[in-house]
C-alpha cells in the first residue's frame, strides 16, 4: 500500500549545520498494517512524516501509494490518498469555522471541489452520525466554532476528519502527544477503533513506547536518519519498554537518547 | 442635512460593493491586499475609456469587472508562485498599475458628465416609470424630497445582489476551502486543496468586486480621475472594521450585511465631520484614517473597561460575603 524505496534527505548540505535527517529509508506496508515509529528526536520521524506527505520533498528516493509513484506529486494533490493528523490540535482545524464546515472541507479531500455547497441537509445527517461515534456529543455543537472546542474534542475531530474518508495511508504524527493523559487516552482509544473499523493502513509516530507497544501490528525504532529495530507479529506482541529500552542501548551502544521517551515510558 | 445624508447613504451603497471585494481578500482569505488602490481605478479607467468610445455602459461596467479579475490574479500569482509577501505583492502591484491606469485612460483625468452611463440610464428608466413620486409622497412628512430615488434603490439593488453571491460562493464546496485558506492554511492543503489557486481565485474575486465599484463609483461622480483610488484599502478597511464593530461578524451572512452597514456608516460619518467648521474636504483621508484607528481602537477599550468592571463587581460580591461563580472550591474539572 506505502512503499518507501531508498529515501534520503540531507538538510543544510555543504554547511557547518549540515544534518543527514534520512539515510536510505526502504519500508513497505501492506493494506491493513498499523506501524508505530517511535525514536528519539532528531532520528528523523517528521521528517519521514513530511515527505510521505509530501510537505517535503526527498533528495533521492520514490514514496509509492497503492502502485503509484508519487514522489513528484505536491502535498495536496497528494492528499487524496493520505490523511493525517498532525501533533498540534490546533494544526488539523479550521478555529473560525464550525464543526460542519470542517468535516464538509475533510469531505471533499477525495472529490473535485465545486460550487454546490458544502454542508448540504444529507451530509449534514452523515456527519451528525459519524460524529456520534466519538462519544464527545459534538454531533448537537454542528454549527459551533471549532475554536470554542478543547485541545483533546479537536484531536477528535481531526482524526475523525483524516479518517472517515477512508484514506489509502492514515498518517498520525504524534497525534496525542499535546493532550493530558486522560484526553491522551481518549484519542489514542479512538484511533485503534477507527483504524480497526476501516482496516487502514497506518503509520503513527509517537514518543510514548507503552502507546507503541500497545497500538498496531508492527514497530519500527529510528534513530539517526535510519530504521535500526523492527518487530512485527508475535515478536511485537512480546515487546515491553524494557526490552526496547535494552535493544536501542545493544544496537547504538548508548542510552536511549530522548529525555521524553524515557519520561514517557 | 438630509441631502447630504441622502447622498452618503448612496454612496456608501456603491463603495459597499468595493467593501465586499475587500472583505474577500482581508477577512476571508486573510491578505491584506493593497492592489485595491490601483484596481479601483483600473475599473474606473476601463469603464470611462470604454463608454467614452461610444461602449455600452452595461458591458463597460462589466469589462471593468474583468480588468480587476486579472490585476487580482497577477498580486496572487506574485504571492503564491513568486513568494512575495502579501503585503509587498499588492504594494508592487498598486504602484504597477498607477502606469497601467494611465496608460489605459491616456490622460490623468476623463469627465463622463456628458456620457451615457449605466446611473443615468437607469434614473431614465426609473422616472419614466414615476416611481419617484410615490416615494416622496411615502416621505412627504419629512419635507424631503431628492432629486431621485433611482440611485438609491438601483445601488442597494447591486450592493445586495453582490453581497448574495459572496454568500452563496462562501458556503459552497470551494468557498469554504478558500475560507479554510485563510484560517488555517498548512490544515487546507493536507485535505487536498491547492491553497495557491485559491488564493489566485479569491484575489482575482475580490479585485473584479473592487474594480465594478470604481465603474460605478466613476459613472456616478461623472468623471475618472488617476488619484481616486488613494486610501481606497483603508477605506475598505473602514467598512468592514466598523460593520463589525457595530452589527457583529458571527456568520458570513451576518459578515457582509456588516460590511454594507459598515460603508454606509462611515459615509455618514465622513459627511457628518465635514460639517464641523473646521474641517476641509483636503482632511478627508485623515477623517479616514481617524475612524479606522477609532474603530479599531475603541472597541478593545470597551472590553477592557467591562472585563475590570466585572472583576470589581465581583470582588465586591465576595467582600459582602455572597456566592460568586466561579469561587466555590471545584474539583472536578474536566
Amino acid at each position: 500500500m506505502l512503499e518507501l524505496k531508498r529515501i534520503t534527505k540531507v538538510f543544510n548540505e555543504g554547511t557547518a549545520d549540515e544534518k543527514i535527517a534520512l539515510g536510505g529509508i526502504d519500508l513497505t506496508l501492506s493494506p491493513g498494517d498499523f506501524v508505530t515509529v517511535i525514536g528519539s528526536n532528531g532520528a528523523g520521524k517528521s521528517t519521514l512524516m513530511n515527505i510521505i506527505s509530501g510537505r517535503l520533498s526527498p533528495d533521492t528516493g520514490e514514496v509509492w501509494i497503492n502502485g503509484r509513484n508519487v514522489t513528484s506529486l505536491k502535498e495536496h494533490a497528494r492528499a487524496r490518498y493520505i490523511g493525517r493528523v498532525f501533533q498540534d490540535p490546533m494544526a488539523g482545524t479550521a478555529p473560525h469555522m464550525t464543526i460542519e464546515e470542517n468535516l464538509a472541507l475533510a469531505y471533499n479531500r477525495t472529490k473535485r471541489r465545486t460550487l454546490r455547497f458544502g454542508v448540504t441537509k444529507q451530509k449534514r445527517e452523515w456527519f451528525r452520525e459519524t460524529l456520534r461515534t466519538l462519544h464527545l456529543g459534538l454531533e448537537d455543537r454542528l454549527t459551533a466554532k471549532v475554536g470554542l472546542l478543547s485541545g483533546g474534542e479537536r484531536q477528535a475531530l481531526s482524526l475523525l476528519m483524516a479518517t472517515f474518508t477512508k484514506p489509502d495511508v492514515l498518517l498520525l504524527d504524534e497525534h496525542t502527544a499535546a493532550l493530558d493523559p486522560a484526553r491522551a487516552e481518549l484519542v489514542t482509544e479512538l484511533t485503534k477503533e477507527i483504524v480497526a473499523k476501516h482496516r487502514l493502513t497506518t503509520l503513527m509516530v509517537t514518543h510514548n513506547m507503552e502507546q507503541a507497544i500497545r497500538l498496531g501490528n508492527r514497530l519500527i525504532m529510528m534513530d539517526g536518519g535510519q530504521i535500526i529495530f523492527a518487530a512485527e507479529g508475535k515478536e511485537k506482541e512480546e515487546l515491553t519498554v524494557e526490552r526496547l529500552l535494552a535493544e536501542f542501548q545493544r544496537i547504538r551502544g548508548s542510552q536511549f537518547a530522548s529525555d521524553r521517551a524515557v519520561l514517557s515510558q | 442635512m438630509w441631502t447630504a445624508m441622502f447622498s452618503s447613504v448612496e454612496a456608501g451603497l456603491i463603495y459597499a460593493v468595493m467593501a465586499l471585494g475587500v472583505y474577500l481578500s482581508f477577512r476571508v482569505l486573510d491578505f491584506p491586499d493593497l492592489t485595491v488602490d490601483g484596481s479601483f481605478v483600473t475599473g474606473a479607467s476601463v469603464a470611462a475609456v470604454m463608454i467614452v468610445n461610444g461602449a455600452n455602459p452595461f458591458a463597460a461596467s462589466a469589462a471593468a469587472l474583468l480588468a480587476g479579475f486579472a490585476a487580482g490574479v497577477v498580486t496572487g500569482l506574485l504571492h503564491t508562485k513568486g513568494k512575495i509577501n502579501p503585503l509587498l505583492s499588492g504594494i508592487l502591484m498598486m504602484i504597477a498599475l498607477y502606469s497601467i491606469n494611465l496608460r489605459i485612460m491616456g490622460k490623468s483625468n476623463i469627465p463622463l458628465l456628458q456620457e451615457e452611463t449605466v446611473i443615468k440610464q437607469m434614473t431614465a428608466a426609473w422616472q419614466q416609470a414615476g416611481w419617484d413620486d410615490v416615494l416622496n409622497r411615502a416621505v412627504s412628512f419629512t419635507g424631503f424630497a431628492p432629486r431621485t430615488w433611482a440611485v438609491l434603490v438601483a445601488m442597494a439593488a447591486v450592493a445586495v445582489v453582490v453581497k448574495g453571491m459572496v454568500d452563496w460562493l462562501l458556503k459552497t464546496e470551494l468557498g469554504i476551502a478558500m475560507r479554510a485558506t485563510g484560517d488555517n492554511q498548512p490544515m487546507v492543503a493536507s485535505f487536498s486543496a491547492n491553497t495557491d489557486g485559491l488564493i489566485i481565485f479569491g484575489l482575482g474575486l475580490s479585485n473584479a468586486l473592487v474594480a465594478f465599484s470604481g465603474a460605478l463609483v466613476a459613472q456616478y461622480g461623472g468623471f475618472s480621475d488617476i488619484g481616486m483610488g488613494i486610501g481606497m484599502i483603508v477605506i475598505g478597511l473602514a467598512s468592514v472594521i466598523i460593520g463589525e464593530a457595530l452589527f457583529g461578524a458571527h456568520s458570513v451572512v451576518r459578515a457582509t450585511w456588516a460590511v454594507i452597514g459598515g460603508a454606509i456608516v462611515y459615509r455618514l460619518i465622513l459627511a457628518l465631520a465635514l460639517r464641523v467648521e473646521f474641517l476641509e474636504t483636503s482632511d478627508v483621508k485623515l477623517i479616514t484614517a481617524l475612524i479606522v484607528m477609532a474603530a479599531l481602537i475603541v472597541p478593545n477599550l470597551w472590553a477592557a473597561q467591562k472585563e475590570k468592571r466585572r472583576k470589581r463587581r465581583k470582588a465586591e460580591q465576595l467582600e459582602r460575603g455572597e456566592a460568586v461563580a466561579g469561587a466555590e472550591t471545584n474539583y472536578k474539572s474536566v
